[in-house]
C-alpha cells in the first residue's frame, strides 16, 4: 500500500498578518459583561488616599470579544504543535497529549476548587493526589513522594535543598560541593548553585558513560552529591550505575537522579532500585501532560524514607478513609512555594497513569525505546554516532559526516522545518560536538518515523548554500535572535 | 493502548530490522540484578468512558461554589471566551519556543503579555512568568543579590502572605542572607518609621505588600523613598493582581523590582495551582532577571519576528553561572492571562476593580453592625478582603457552624499563626452577590450568637 503520509511535507498555505492587541483598540470597546452588582457603587475618592487612586491604564487596549477572539486563533496558527506532526526534540518528550486528561483538568469540581477549603470539602481531590504519591513511589521505587515543584527544576532545587539539610543535620556542613555529569541539562548545575553549592563537573569516557574512576577520584569528603540522568542526554544507559551509587553513598553522599529520561524506564527498572535518593519527575515528560509552549509543568520529587521528614508541607496524610494536610511536621524544610503544587497539571498526570495502567506504562517504554532503536538503525550509516552502546529512548548523532560538504547540524535543524517536521534538539548535550538529539516517543508511528528517515536523507543531498537559505515555507525565515538581544526590545512600544 | 500507533505486528517487523526478536530484549543493556520483573503495583488502565464516570464521583466531592476565600487565591468570573482559544492544541502542545520559525504564536502572545503586565505594573519590563507568587518572591531577593552582592539583610513586611515568607526563607536556606522582620502599626500597616530605621548599608532589600495580608492597602507609594542613599533594592508584592485598576501602578513609585501572583488575573482556582508568578524591574536590571524574555526581531530578509532574548542569563547556555534554574515556567498560563486582560481592557479592568471594592465595602460594613463581630484595622482602606474577630469565640468554631449552612465563611488566621485564634480572613470578589453577602452575615449572626 502507497503511504500517503508522504503528502504530509511542509506546504505553505495562507499566513495571515496580525497586528499588536494594541493596534486594533478602539476608544470604549470591553470584551465583556461583568456580573452584576446590587450593592452601592464606591465613592472611590473617599476609599482610597489620593496618591493612591489610579487615573488611567496607559497604553492598555479596549476591544471587543470578536476581536480577541480572531486574534488569538490567528497567532496559533503560526505555531508547530504535537498534535499538528512530529516533534522529536530529546530529552524533551513531545508525546501525544491525551484530549480526556484535558477534560478532567478542567472539570469544575477540580478547577474551580480553593485550596484553603476545609480538608472535608476536598476529599475527592485529595484522594486522588495521595493515589497519584502511591503512584509515583511505586514506579520509582523510592520511599516518599512530594508534589509540590512547579516544574522539573523546580524539584531539583528542592532536591538539593533536601540533601543539604540532610548533610547538616548529620553535622556535615562542610560538604560544599555538588558533582554533575558533564552531560547533564543546564538545570542541574544551575540548581546545584542556587542550593548554595559549589559545581563540579564529572567528565564522561569515550563510550558516553560516567567515568568510574574520575568519580572516585572526585568523590571526597566535601562532596555532598552526584547528579545524573539515566538514560544519560546522550540516550544512553548507565549500565555501572549501581557501581556509581555505591562510590557516592560510600562516601557519605548522596544521588540525586534527574528523571528526565524515566520514559525510557516505566515498568523495566527503577531508580531506588539501583541506589538513587531522590528523583525528580517531569510530568509534561513522561506523563504527557502539556508542554504548552514553555509550561506550566509540574516536577515532583520522590525521596528516600530518611529525606522524608524534610519533605515540603503539608504532607498529604491518610486516616482511616479520609485524607488530610499535615502542617505539624517538625523537620521539614519549609515551603518552596505557596499551596499544594500545580494541581491541574497533576491531574492530568493521574488520568493519564490510570487510563494506561501498570502494563500500560510498559508499553509506553518498550515502544519508546523501539522507536529510538528503530530510527538509529536507519540512520547509522548516514550520520556518525558518537557512541556505539545501543541506546535507549532517543538517538545521538552529529554533523561530522556531513560537515565536509559545508552542512552543519543548524542547516539540518532548519531545513526540517520546510520538510514539515519539528528539528531534533540540537547542540545539547554538550559532550559532543554539533549534536542532534532525536527522541521519536511512543506516540509515533513507524510511517511517521520512516518519513522523517527519508527526509533527513533527503537534506543532506542538498547543496549547503541553499540548505542555508532555509526555511523559505514558515511564517518568519531564519530569525537573527543575536542582533535581538544586543538591543533588547521587549514591550511592544519600545 | 490507544495512544500507540503501532499495531503488534509492526513492532515486529521493526524488531526484526534491529536484529531482536522480542520486545523485553530492548532492555537488555540494563544489568539483569536491577531490571524489575515483577508487575507495577498500579491498577490496570481503565476505558475512558469508566474512568470519567469515577473520576466525575470524585470531583462531585469537592467544594466548587461560591465562597469567601482569598488569601492569595482568588475566585474570578472568567469569560467563556478564553478556554477554547488557550486549548487550541497549536498553544497548548507545542514546546518552549527555542526554533523561533515554528512558534511566532506563542511568541507572540509572550510579547504581548509582557506588555500588558508592563503598562499595568508601570514597571519598564515583564518576563515570561515564573511558577507563582511566592516562589517569584524568593527569586527576586537572589535577584537583589545579584544586583548588590554586599547586601545582607532583607527587611521584609509582616503584612507578607506567611507562605511567601516560608517559601523565601526556603530558597535562601543556605545563602549569606538574614531577616529582619518589619512589623504592621496599628492601622495595620507595614510600620514605616520602625522600617526607615532598619535600614543600614548591609540592607540588601526590602520587601512590602501592596495590599497586605490583612487586607490593608499600604502606604507604598512612601517605599521605595526610604532606601534613598543605600544601594538596596525595593521589591513590591501584590497578591490580587485586579486592584491595579484602581490602585497606582508600583512603577510610579520607584520600585526596583515587582512580583505578583497572576492567579488573580483570571486563572483558574485549581486547589492552588497551575499559578502564574508575574515578575518585572527596571530596565537597567534586565540582565539580572530569571526567567525568559521574549524579544522583538527580524528575520533574515528584514521582516518582523519574535525570538527568545538574553538567553545568556539562562541555565541552558549558562549552567552554574546562570541567573536562576528556571527552565519550564508558566507559559500556558500567562497566555491564558493575556486572553483575559484582551477581553476585560482598560474599561473592564477599571470596573473589576471598582466591583470588587463595592462588594467587600457592602460586606464589610455589615460585618460591622454584628454584635460580637469586630473589625480588625477597620478604619484602613482596603481592596477586597478584610479581617473580622470574635472575641468570644474561635474563628474556627464560628466557620464551622458557618459551614452547616454550606458557606465557606473564609480563612482562619489560626491556620498560619496559632496565637491568632479569633480572627478570620474574609474575601469578597465579583463573583459574590448580594443575595449570597446576606446570607453570610445572617450566618454568621447564629454562629456568633
Amino acid at each position: 500500500m502507497e503511504n500517503k503520509a508522504i503528502q504530509s511535507q511542509g506546504k505553505q498555505g495562507l499566513i495571515l498578518e496580525e497586528p499588536f492587541l494594541f493596534e486594533q483598540s478602539l476608544p470604549d470597546s470591553i470584551g465583556v459583561v461583568l456580573p452584576e452588582s446590587e450593592v452601592d457603587e464606591i465613592d472611590i475618592e473617599s476609599a482610597l488616599p489620593s496618591a493612591l487612586i489610579r487615573k488611567d491604564i496607559p497604553q492598555f487596549p479596549m476591544l471587543s470579544e470578536q476581536q480577541v477572539v480572531r486574534h488569538f486563533t490567528r497567532l496559533s496558527t503560526w505555531n508547530y504543535s504535537v498534535d499538528g506532526g512530529f516533534y522529536p526534540l530529546g530529552s524533551c518528550t513531545m508525546k501525544y497529549n491525551p484530549k480526556l486528561n484535558e477534560v478532567v483538568a478542567n472539570m469544575s469540581g477540580f478547577a474551580d476548587i480553593h485550596p484553603y477549603l476545609p480538608d472535608e470539602k476536598v476529599q475527592g481531590i485529595l484522594s486522588i493526589l495521595w493515589d497519584l504519591e502511591q503512584y509515583l513511589q511505586e514506579i520509582s521505587g523510592l520511599d516518599a513522594v512530594s508534589l509540590q515543584p512547579a516544574a522539573g527544576s523546580h524539584g531539583e532545587l528542592l532536591g538539593i535543598l533536601l540533601m543539604r539539610n540532610y548533610h547538616k543535620q548529620n553535622g556535615d556542613s562542610h560538604r560544599n560541593t555538588i558533582l554533575v555529569t558533564a552531560s547533564a541539562h543546564g538545570t542541574n548545575p544551575s540548581s546545584a548553585a542556587m542550593g548554595g553549592y559549589k559545581v563540579k563537573s564529572l567528565p564522561i569516557l569515550s563510550n558516553g558513560l560516567t567515568n568510574l574512576q574520575a568519580l572516585q577520584e572526585s568523590m571526597t569528603e566535601e562532596i555532598a552529591g552526584l547528579m545524573i540522568t539515566n538514560p544519560s542526554t546522550c540516550g544512553l544507559f548507565e549500565a555501572d550505575i549501581v557501581a556509581i551509587c555505591k562510590i557516592v553513598h560510600e562516601k557519605g553522599g548522596l544521588v540525586y537522579f534527574d528523571g528526565a529520561n524515566m520514559n525510557a524506564l516505566l515498568g523495566k527498572a527503577r531508580p531506588g532500585d539501583m541506589g538513587a535518593d531522590i528523583l525528580h519527575f517531569n510530568t509534561h515528560k513522561t506523563f504527557a501532560t502539556p508542554h504548552g509552549g514553555g509550561g506550566p509543568g509540574a516536577g515532583p520529587i520522590a525521596v528516600v524514607a530518611k529525606l522524608k521528614p524534610y519533605l515540603p508541607t503539608p504532607h498529604i496524610v491518610k486516616t482511616n478513609e479520609s485524607f488530610k494536610l499535615e502542617y505539624n511536621v517538625d523537620q521539614s524544610i519549609g515551603k518552596v512555594r505557596s499551596f499544594y503544587g500545580n494541581i491541574g497539571v497533576l491531574l492530568r498526570a493521574y488520568t493519564y497513569i490510570r487510563t494506561l495502567g501498570a502494563s500500560g506504562l510498559e508499553e509506553v517504554a518498550e515502544n519508546a525505546v523501539l522507536n529510538a532503536r528503530y530510527l538509529a538503525h536507519k540512520l547509522q550509516d548516514t550520520f556518525h554516532m558518537p557512541f556505539t552502546t545501543p541506546c535507549m529512548h532517543e538517538v545521538l548523532l552529529t554533523d561530522e559526516k556531513q560537515t565536509e560538504q559545508g552542512i552543519t547540524t543548524m542547516d539540518i535543524a532548519k531545513a526540517l522545518l520546510d520538510e514539515g517536521f519539528h528539528p531534533p534538539t540540537v547542540y545539547f548535550p554538550l559532550v559532543v560536538k554539533a549534536a542532534m538529539l532525536i527522541e521519536p516517543t511512543e506516540t509515533e508511528s513507524k510511517q511517521t518515523i520512516d518519513l522523517f528517515i527519508a527526509a533527513l536523507h533527503k537534506i543532506i543531498k542538498q547543496d549547503h548554500n541553499v540548505l542555508a537559505s532555509l526555511p523559505t515555507k514558515t511564517k518568519v525565515k531564519r530569525v537573527d535572535e543575536v542582533s535581538a538581544s544586543r538591543t533588547p526590545c521587549y514591550t511592544w512600544y519600545c | 493502548m490507544r495512544y500507540i500507533p503501532n499495531t503488534p505486528p509492526t513492532r515486529q517487523a521493526m524488531l526484526q530490522d534491529i536484529g531482536l526478536s522480542k520486545l523485553d530484549d530492548l532492555f537488555n543493556i540494563i544489568p539483569q540484578d536491577i531490571r524489575y520483573t515483577s508487575s507495577l503495583q498500579i491498577p490496570e488502565g481503565k476505558s475512558e468512558y469508566r474512568l470519567l464516570q469515577e473520576l466525575e464521583a470524585k470531583a462531585a466531592q469537592n467544594y466548587s461554589q461560591n465562597h469567601f476565600l482569598g488569601a492569595g487565591a482568588y475566585k474570578r468570573y472568567i469569560p467563556t471566551a478564553i478556554a477554547p482559544l488557550v486549548s487550541r492544541a497549536e498553544f497548548l502542545t507545542s514546546y518552549t519556543p527555542y526554533q523561533p520559525e515554528l512558534c511566532q504564536g506563542s511568541l507572540m502572545a509572550m510579547f504581548e503579555f509582557q506588555s500588558l503586565l508592563s503598562s499595568l505594573t508601570g514597571m519598564d519590563v515583564a518576563n515570561a512568568s515564573m511558577y507563582e507568587g511566592a516562589s517569584a518572591m524568593a527569586e527576586a531577593v537572589l535577584m537583589a543579590k545579584r544586583i548588590y552582592p554586599q547586601g545582607k539583610i532583607v527587611l521584609y513586611s509582616q503584612g507578607l502572605h506567611p507562605e511567601y515568607i516560608q517559601t523565601m526563607e526556603t530558597y535562601t536556606l543556605f545563602q549569606d542572607i538574614e531577616f529582619i522582620p518589619i512589623s504592621l502599626d496599628k492601622t495595620g500597616k507595614t510600620d514605616l518609621a520602625a522600617l526607615k530605621q532598619a535600614v543600614t548599608k548591609e540592607t540588601l532589600c526590602s520587601i512590602t505588600p501592596m495590599i497586605n495580608f490583612n487586607g490593608v492597602i499600604e502606604d507604598y507609594h512612601l517605599h521605595a523613598d526610604l532606601l534613598e542613599g543605600t544601594k538596596a533594592v525595593s521589591i513590591a508584592v501584590l497578591t490580587d493582581m485586579s486592584s491595579l485598576g484602581i490602585i497606582e501602578a508600583p512603577g510610579k513609585f520607584g520600585f526596583d523590582i515587582f512580583v505578583g501572583e497572576g492567579q488573580s488575573l483570571g486563572l483558574p482556582l485549581s486547589y492552588g495551582g497551575p499559578y502564574l508568578g508575574i515578575f518585572a524591574c527596571k530596565q537597567a536590571y534586565i540582565r539580572r532577571m530569571p526567567g525568559r524574555i521574549v524579544g522583538k526581531a527580524k528575520d533574515v530578509d528584514g521582516n518582523d519576528a519574535f525570538c527568545l532574548i538574553l538567553a545568556t542569563r539562562e541555565q541552558h547556555i549558562r549552567r552554574e553561572k546562570a541567573t536562576s534554574n528556571i527552565c519550564s515556567n508558566q507559559t500556558l498560563c500567562a497566555i491564558w492571562v493575556t486572553v483575559y486582560l484582551s477581553l476585560l481592557g482598560k474599561l473592564g479592568l477599571q470596573k473589576l476593580a471598582r466591583l470588587n471594592m463595592a462588594n467587600a465595602t457592602y460586606l464589610k460594613k455589615q460585618c460591622k453592625t454584628i454584635q460580637g463581630i469586630s473589625l480588625r484595622y477597620g478604619d484602613s482602606s482596603f481592596y477586597n478582603e478584610f479581617v473580622i474577630e470574635c472575641k468570644n469565640k474561635l474563628a474556627q468554631a464560628i466557620l464551622n457552624v458557618m459551614l452547616q449552612d454550606n458557606i465557606i465563611g473564609g480563612v482562619a488566621l489560626s491556620r498560619f499563626d496559632s496565637n491568632d485564634t479569633n480572627a478570620i480572613l474574609v474575601s469578597v470578589t465579583e463573583v459574590n452577590s448580594k443575595e449570597e453577602m446576606d446570607k453570610f452575615v445572617l450566618s454568621l449572626q447564629k454562629a456568633v450568637a
